[in-house]
Order: structure tokens, then C-alpha cells, then sequence
């Protein structure tokens, strides 16, 4: 099998190649933050005038709540009261495992495609 | 026997070295490097961050969650151990990429090192900025700003990397071995073993908040006690003998870091409610503040800081030998492949990662930065068992000589493939954004290099083991 000779890339080429995966990478993982879905879906119990006895906080959690430099209910409420909510759609579940699933086979397919190259080129054909 | 190929790592053919530039990297380190370099890049899962597995679950669910992520991760350093001491060369899981499954799966594979590693070290300094202002608040000086701290962290770090690895490890190894021991000390002190003790278990323990469903959630964060231990093998090309250190380095991280994490989340659960553990930013330190010693607060404020330290350094090491490897294969622009012609590091490489660090250790919150991490890590994990199958497969065990063969195939690359799965479950619940956000990068990136970068690459250059033809080619 012949030898593939790949075509000399220019420095202006090179710093455009970097220029876009820099790019694509800053957008992916910034995008969902400036649009504000990235993150913990953390909801927040509404309570009213909270004491310690309403955040269902014993003796010996109060004490450590002190130390930690939380005076009273007030203070400590929003850590308190943070919830996860891990309600999900199974339609969203799907659409997420197709994704994974649907990214690894893509790529091993493409992937043997050119290994295939490589081990005729470094090996020769049978 | 006769026909098993002695593996000895290096340039298989004349024409094929043509395409690897300026020399190979030094041959000096030993066990004990590779030890720290692994528990010196996940130690400071133990100091923060594991925590945020307490607010996804609450405190038992943590504990479950750090007990199967171990067998996650022994299962990840059996295969990975048995691959590395096989394919010793820079790049790691890359290089083994490149040789057992094909090009494409190598560039993501380098990629996932890359941001993985280069998330965390944006976290480690994002906790150092962050430890600085706390005790800054506690001796009376409120609203310092963390920034400067920040960035300062990540040039020292980046400028000892590019001084030499040897240095940069050795560093390593002292750092590290200190925070190890500032938890050891923090168990024994708190201990009831030895008298009165401050923990209180009976008084601050809880049911599961959220059930089984938070169990499984809490498998997200539990990642973080040991996220990065494989980085062991991104050092394959600096070990003095790969087949015995690597193996041994990397089973006795994991084991250490069990241990740690272990004696870590024992103390905390015992000191502080879920609510606030669940959110705190460093924990131990607050673990130790809460013990009443002064000495030991101030301890855990040094661990704190090494240990962060540790793994940043550990992190610019190992993300930069991912990206010089892609580098030097011409999957990424060629000038990031060049050795330093004194020091003998990729010094272009860890010179261009230090600003990507800094826009997400300087714009981002924490625990999107550590989600980001875990998701490159967790997609690297995946890649594991498909690829030692496909070795295994291509190339029985009497084929080539391996430095290591794992036990018990497939069953460790199966329990492997299950456990990624629900992790996978365990972040979609909460930060199902982000898991859609970063498979989408690497879907179009996987285009962008299959239909142009890849014209760019020689094709049997890539190939570089002393091997046999892979069966079934």
C-alpha cells in the first residue's frame, strides 16, 4: 500500500485549527452557564420566620451551627432548607442515553475506519 | 515462547521517526513518584469537593457512593495498568487509544485528559483562593480578594512544571505525603480511641434525605475522592521501569486513597449536620476548626493548601503530556509537540493550557468546574473497558508480553462499563445540562478532526509498539 503524505499545514493554518478547538471548547462548557441552565436544579423550602425547632435541628446541631458561625435559624435557613429536585422526564432520559450511546458509536465507527488505514499502511494488506 | 513480542517502547520504523520531533522526555522516576503523582492529584478529593456527594444524597449515601466508586476505580486501575505497562509512552490512555481502537477515539480520549485535568487544577485553585480568604476572614481581614491568589498559584505551579518533571514530583511527593498525614492526624486526634472526642455521630447522623434516588445521585461526587489517579500512566515515558512501577504505584494510590476517603467522610459526618457539609466549600478545614485545636486547624489549613497544590501540579503535569502527545502525532498544531531543549518538558504545551485554567479557575463556581472535570473523566472511564476488550481481542495474552495482567477478565471491564453507567444516571440527575452541553463539544470536535485535522496526521507513524499485526486485520 502506498504511503499517505499529508500536506504541509501553514503557521496561520496551525493557529487556526487551535483558535477553533479553543473556541468550541470555552462555548461548550461556558454556554450553559451564561444561559443560566447550568448547575444544581436546587429549590428552596419556603419558611417562614425559621427556628431551629421548625428546621427540625437537634441540640447537638445547633451547637455545631454556633461554631460554625451561624447565630440563629435565620442564618443557617438557606443551607437548611437547599433541596435537589431530581424529578426528570423519561423523554429526557431517553434523548440523554441516545446521546451517549449515539457519541460512542460514532466514534468507534469512524475510529475503525481509520485504524483500518493505519494497520494497512504500517502492515500491508494480508 | 517464541512468537510473544517483547514490548519495549519506542519508534517502530526509519520512516515513521521522521514524524516524531525533538527527542523523547528523561527516564527518572521510580514507585514512589508515581505514587504521589497519582494520590498528589486526588488527595484534595478528600479536603473538598467529595462533600458535595453529602448534598446530593446526605451522609450515608456518601459513604455508599465512595465505597463503589473505590471499585470503580480498582477496576480502572487493574485495566489501566495492564494497558500502560504494556504501552509505556507519554499520553497515557491517548497513546493506548491510538494503538488498540483507532485515531478518532485517541483524540477524544486526549481531550478528556486534558480537560479533566485541567478543570480540577481551575478547582485546586479555585480552593486555594478561597481557603486564603476564609482564614483571611477568620484574622479579621473580610473581603480579601482570592483572585490574586488564584492566578498566582497557577504560574508558580505552571513555572515549576516547566523547570523539569523530576523537580516538579519531588515536590509533589513532600506536599503530598504532608496532607496524607494532616488527616491521619486530624482521625487520631478526634479519635475516641484516645480519650474525650468531639465527634458526634448518634446526634448529627440522618436518614437518606432523598432515598435510594439520592444514593445514585451522590455516585456523581463520589468520583471526586479518587477523579485522576489514573493520571499515573501520563508518566509511562519518564519511569525508570514502567511494568513494575506503574502497576504498583497506581493499586497502592487507590488503596490510599480509600483509606483517606474513608477517615475523611467518618470525621466530618461526625462534626458537622449534612445541610452544611453537603455545601462547604473546604470541609476538613472546617472539620478541623470545629474539632476546638487551634493546632489542628491550622494543620488542616496547611494540608488544605497542599494538597491543592499537589494536585494542581499533578494536573499541569499530566494535561500537558496529553496535549504534547497529540502534539507530536499532529492531531493538534506540531509546534505543541516540542521538548524543551534544556529542561526536557513540554514546555509549549504547558505554557498554552495556564490561560484555559485561569478562565474557568477566574469565571466559574466550583461546582460546575468539578462537574466538568468528573464528566471528562467519566467519559475516559467508558473508553476503559471498550478498550481493554478490543486489546485483548486484537492481541491475546500470548501474543505480546504485558508488565501486568489483570485477573479475572472481563468480569472487572464489565463491572466497570455498569458503574459508569450509573454515574452517568447519578449526574443526569441535577446537571443533566452539562452532560448534553459537553457530549455535543465532543460529537462536533469528533467531526471537526474525522473530516479535516485528520488529513494532517502520517498514518502508520501513529503506530508505534513494537507489535504484531492486531488479529483480524
Amino acid at each position: 500500500m502506498s504511503r499517505y503524505t499529508p500536506p504541509p499545514q501553514g503557521k496561520l493554518g496551525q493557529i487556526f485549527d487551535v483558535l477553533v478547538l479553543l473556541i468550541l471548547t470555552v462555548g461548550a462548557l461556558y454556554i450553559p452557564l451564561w444561559l443560566g441552565l447550568a448547575g444544581s436544579d436546587q429549590i428552596h423550602e419556603a419558611v417562614d420566620a425559621p427556628s431551629w425547632e421548625s428546621l427540625q435541628q437537634n441540640a447537638a446541631m445547633i451547637e455545631q451551627w454556633g461554631k460554625l458561625g451561624f447565630a440563629d435559624a435565620e442564618a443557617a435557613a438557606p443551607l437548611i432548607t437547599a433541596r435537589f429536585d431530581y424529578s426528570f422526564s423519561i423523554p429526557a432520559l431517553i434523548a440523554v442515553i441516545v446521546t451517549v450511546v449515539g457519541y460512542y458509536i460514532m466514534m468507534l465507527k469512524l475510529s475503525e475506519k481509520e485504524y483500518r488505514e493505519v494497520i494497512a499502511e504500517k502492515f500491508g494488506k494480508e | 515462547m517464541s512468537d510473544t513480542v517483547s514490548n519495549t517502547p519506542g519508534i517502530a520504523g526509519e520512516a515513521e521517526s521522521t514524524a516524531v520531533q525533538n527527542g523523547g522526555l528523561l527516564r527518572v522516576l521510580g514507585p514512589a513518584h508515581i505514587w504521589a503523582l497519582g494520590v498528589g492529584i486526588v488527595l484534595v478529593g478528600e479536603y473538598m469537593g467529595w462533600n458535595f456527594a453529602v448534598g446530593k444524597g446526605g451522609a450515608y449515601a456518601a459513604l455508599i457512593a465512595c465505597w463503589f466508586a473505590g471499585i470503580l476505580y480498582s477496576c480502572v486501575a487493574m485495566l489501566d495498568s495492564e494497558v500502560t505497562s504494556t504501552v509505556a509512552a507519554a499520553g497515557g490512555q491517548y497513546t493506548q487509544a491510538k494503538h488498540i481502537i483507532g485515531p478518532l477515539m485517541a483524540f477524544n480520549v486526549g481531550l478528556y485528559l486534558v480537560f479533566a485535568y485541567t478543570m480540577l487544577e481551575a478547582a485546586n485553585a479555585i480552593t486555594v483562593g478561597f481557603l486564603v480568604e476564609t482564614v483571611a476572614g477568620m484574622s479579621g481581614h473580610e473581603g480579601l480578594d482570592p483572585r490574586p491568589f488564584i492566578v498566582l498559584s497557577i504560574m508558580f505551579l505552571a513555572w515549576l512544571n516547566y523547570r523539569g518533571v523530576l523537580a516538579t514530583l519531588t515536590f509533589s511527593l513532600v506536599i503530598t505525603a504532608i496532607a496524607f498525614s494532616a488527616i491521619l492526624i486530624l482521625f487520631l486526634a478526634t479519635s475516641p480511641v484516645f480519650g474525650e472526642s468531639p465527634l458526634r455521630h448518634v446526634e448529627l447522623m440522618t436518614d437518606l434525605p432523598y432515598g435510594w434516588l439520592g444514593v445514585l445521585a451522590a455516585m456523581h461526587f463520589g468520583l471526586w475522592y479518587y477523579l485522576g489517579i489514573e493520571g499515573t500512566c501520563q508518566a509511562a515515558e519518564e519511569v525508570r521501569s514502567p511494568a513494575r512501577s506503574l502497576p504498583f504505584g497506581t493499586l497502592a494510590g487507590v488503596m490510599t486513597l480509600a483509606i483517606a476517603a474513608t477517615l475523611t467522610w467518618y470525621v466530618c459526618v461526625g462534626l458537622m449536620p449534612w445541610e452544611y457539609l453537603g455545601q462547604s466549600g473546604v470541609p476538613l478545614f472546617d472539620a478541623a476548626r470545629l474539632s476546638g485545636s487551634t493546632s489542628l486547624a491550622v494543620l488542616l489549613g496547611i494540608g488544605t493548601l497542599f494538597a491543592t497544590l499537589a494536585s494542581a501540579n499533578g494536573c499541569i503535569n499530566d494535561a500537558s503530556r496529553a496535549w504534547f502527545a497529540m502534539g507530536r502525532d499532529h492531531y493538534l498544531p506540531s509546534w505543541f509537540g516540542a521538548v524543551h531543549p534544556a529542561y526536557r518538558t513540554p514546555y509549549r504545551s504547558i505554557i498554552f493550557l495556564v490561560p484555559i485554567a485561569l478562565i474557568f479557575a477566574l469565571g466559574a463556581p466550583l461546582d460546575q468546574v468539578i462537574t466538568f472535570s468528573i464528566l471528562s473523566g467519566l467519559l475516559g472511564y467508558t473508553f476503559m473497558p471498550l478498550n481493554m476488550m478490543l486489546f485483548r481481542r486484537k492481541w491475546p495474552l500470548d501474543s505480546i508480553k504485558r508488565g501486568y495482567e489483570h485477573p479475572f477478565h472481563p468480569i472487572p471491564a464489565i463491572t466497570l462499563l455498569c458503574l459508569c453507567g450509573i454515574t452517568y444516571f447519578a449526574v443526569f440527575l441535577g446537571y443533566g445540562t452539562q452532560l448534553v452541553a459537553m457530549i455535543a463539544f465532543y460529537i462536533v470536535v469528533s467531526l471537526w478532526f474525522h473530516f479535516w485535522r485528520y488529513r494532517f496526521v502520517y498514518r502508520a507513524a501513529q503506530f508505534t509498539m513494537p507489535w504484531p499485526k492486531p488479529k483480524g486485520y
